[in-house]
């Protein structure tokens, strides 16, 4: 193995890149496990059927994904919400959230994958769009447009959350209600109600990474196990419930997988993140900017 | 009812299950029944963790392919009989039950379930890349057509899997009577007040993770024998993971009746559908099984059946909680 420069800035570059889409993909998790306490871990399928969708859509009309994506969001809020009031109702109503809550969310995960697979079978799927295909080649770094497109979109959502979250009424209520329920009771906000608009938001932005990852790497129904293990540790290392926390260590954790997959081989890279986890439990469990 | 007592009477209703599946005189009642009995297993190892401490373990798949992928290092040393492998399955599951609990348990109990759920990632990921034990290729394990007593071999692997499971149950059972099963109720009801009031609740809660993963990690060790050719995704299927959950969970979870009968029910029935409909559907129909008693039936078959039982007509309940309830007569 010959370690050279160029290969290792290709690989920062690469992984800063993916980082951004890392983001993207926790932002969702860091809303509804950092923030209200929900562990969805359902949320990687959520992503996955995302991904089936905006594939359907962009087939049949045409539309490029990231725009069919935004035009699935709404239905997403709407279903993040519903689902959210099923859980509040059998398992947070009951305090029955640890074990039950789990297995639900754990049976969701599955149905979706098993759907998947029944309704498209495990072949690939990709889509088409006018960025996927070219790359930009500045000196020894190459970026794939396939992966900056995602990235940039991925900076603008992180930065739309991080502003809706400290900006607006909604916002502050539902970085209130990770702090106190009943204070915010006493201020005439339904604590219920702002969980299931943050909720909503969450799987709201699973529509979108879904759309990032089918332009990123073609798609099959049990990807989303990957994204399981790298989702829950950026989430962690990320402090929990801080988008700007999250947005570094999903930067880190992709330029370590990016160097990894460089260095040692592809295969290597799951890995990485589970490491990354263990570690971060073991030695520092508030997270990198944790408060 | 006295362990041993308890035990002989498994062993004579395992004895019977046996005998019945050779009257039936078709191999293929092994094949299924094993599979039965490796979910009965599993179901129970699951709930000595979930059920009693109520941590929930992601993780069955990695524990159970450990296991498997012991014998298979092991085969390739020297082909060994297989109680071996299974205890030496058991071991190497055990300890790194133990490991995940110590890096993971001292915190809220989610991120013992999300470690859980990446292990498997990782677990997959080593034995994809180690070629000893065949990398993504797979490994062959040749078995033998015949053994001694038994005749075919898959009647062997099928008592080797009933003992298993009579053991995991009395082990069980013998967990949820002892001074360790309360201290692991202590833990599921309220471990804070467990850790106020001296329960030693990270020991408990690592002697739980040892023998859960050990247990499973014996489930998995005869696998390869039964399947022949083992490879890296089939041995850390998920649905190993969510069966091992949903058996318990649709059973009930506060006895080791309650995975026992999941185990069986669910077992049985999708040993039915994967032959009459598809394997994929009896996943789905799992998955929804899981999803709907979680919300309808959150204590499962055996919570169920205490509602039906405690809404018969109230004079009787009452006149024998009178006669339980009442002091001892003084001599």
């Amino acid at each position: 193995m010959i370690f050279s420069f160029d290969l290792l800035v290709d690989a920062i570059v690469s992984g800063i890149l993916i980082g951004a889409f890392y983001a993207a993909v926790t932002a969702g998790i860091t809303l509804s496990f950092g923030i209200l306490d929900v562990v969805n871990i359902a949320h990687p399928g959520f992503i996955i059927l995302g991904s089936y969708i905006v594939y359907i859509i962009s087939l049949n009309l045409g539309i490029d994904p990231i725009i069919a994506a935004i035009l699935v969001t709404p239905a997403f809020y709407v279903l993040g919400a519903a689902i959210y009031q099923v859980y509040y109702v059998s398992f947070e109503k009951r305090g029955q959230e640890s074990m039950r809550g789990l297995a639900f969310f754990f049976g969701i995960l599955f149905i979706t994958e098993v759907s998947l697979v029944l309704y498209f079978g495990v072949d690939y799927r990709y889509v088409e769009a006018r960025y996927i295909g070219p790359t930009w080649h500045f000196g020894f770094v190459d970026i794939p447009l396939r992966i900056l497109v995602p990235c940039l979109v991925s900076l603008l959502l992180i930065a739309a959350l991080q502003l809706v979250l400290t900006r607006t009424f909604i916002g502050r209520a539902i970085m209130a209600v990770a702090q106190d329920e009943l204070a915010l009771r006493l201020m005439a906000v339904d604590p219920i109600r702002i969980k299931r608009i943050a909720f909503g938001i969450s799987i709201a932005t699973a529509a979108l990474a879904g759309a990032f990852l089918i332009i990123i790497q073609p798609v099959e129904p049990s990807v989303g196990r990957e994204y399981i293990g790298r989702v829950f540790a950026i989430c962690v290392l990320g402090g929990m419930g801080s988008l700007p926390g999250t947005l570094v260590a999903a930067m880190l954790v992709g330029i370590v997988e990016s160097l990894t997959s460089t260095f040692y081989g592809p295969s290597w890279a799951p890995a990485v993140s589970f490491g990354f986890l263990l570690l971060t439990l073991a030695v520092r469990p508030a997270g990198l900017l944790g408060r | 009812m006295r362990t041993d007592i308890f035990l002989i009477v498994s062993l004579l209703i395992g004895a019977c299950v046996y005998g019945l599946a050779a009257t039936l005189g078709n191999d293929y009642y092994f094949f299924a029944g094993y599979v039965v009995l490796q979910y009965v297993v599993l179901a129970t190892a699951w709930n000595i963790l979930g059920g009693y401490c109520g941590y929930v373990n992601f993780g069955s798949a990695a524990f159970f392919a450990l296991g498997a992928y012991s014998t298979v290092a092991l085969y390739r040393f020297h082909p060994m009989p297989i109680p071996v492998d299974v205890v030496l399955g058991g071991v190497a599951s055990g300890i790194v039950g133990l490991g995940t609990g110590y890096l993971t348990l001292r915190m809220r109990g989610a991120f013992f379930a999300i470690a859980t759920l990446a292990l498997a990632v990782v677990l997959e990921t080593l034995v994809v890349n180690w070629d000893y034990v065949g990398g993504s290729r797979g490994a062959y394990i040749v078995r033998p057509e015949t053994i001694a007593p038994f005749g075919s071999y898959i009647k062997y692997l099928f008592a080797i899997m009933l003992l298993l499971a009579i053991g995991s149950i009395t082990v069980a059972r013998l967990i949820e009577r002892s001074r360790l099963g309360y201290g692991f109720a202590t833990i599921r009801d309220d471990e804070l007040a467990a850790e106020a009031s001296g329960v030693p609740t990270l020991r408990l809660k690592l002697v739980a993770t040892t023998i859960s993963g050990a247990l499973m990690g014996m489930a998995g060790a005869p696998f390869p024998y039964y399947i022949g050719y083992l490879q890296p995704s089939s041995a850390f299927g998920l649905d190993y993971a969510v069966n091992s959950i949903a058996m318990p969970l649709i059973g009930g979870t506060t006895s080791w009746v309650g995975p026992l009968i999941g185990a069986v029910l669910l077992g049985s029935l999708q040993q039915i559908a994967t032959v009459t409909i598809s394997s994929a559907v009896n996943l789905l129909i799992v998955g929804f099984l899981l999803v709907g008693f979680v919300i309808v039936a959150p204590n499962g078959i055996i919570g169920l059946v205490q509602k039906y039982v405690q809404h018969r007509p109230l004079r009787q309940v009452g006149r024998r909680h009178i006669k339980a309830d009442a002091p001892e007569a003084t001599p």
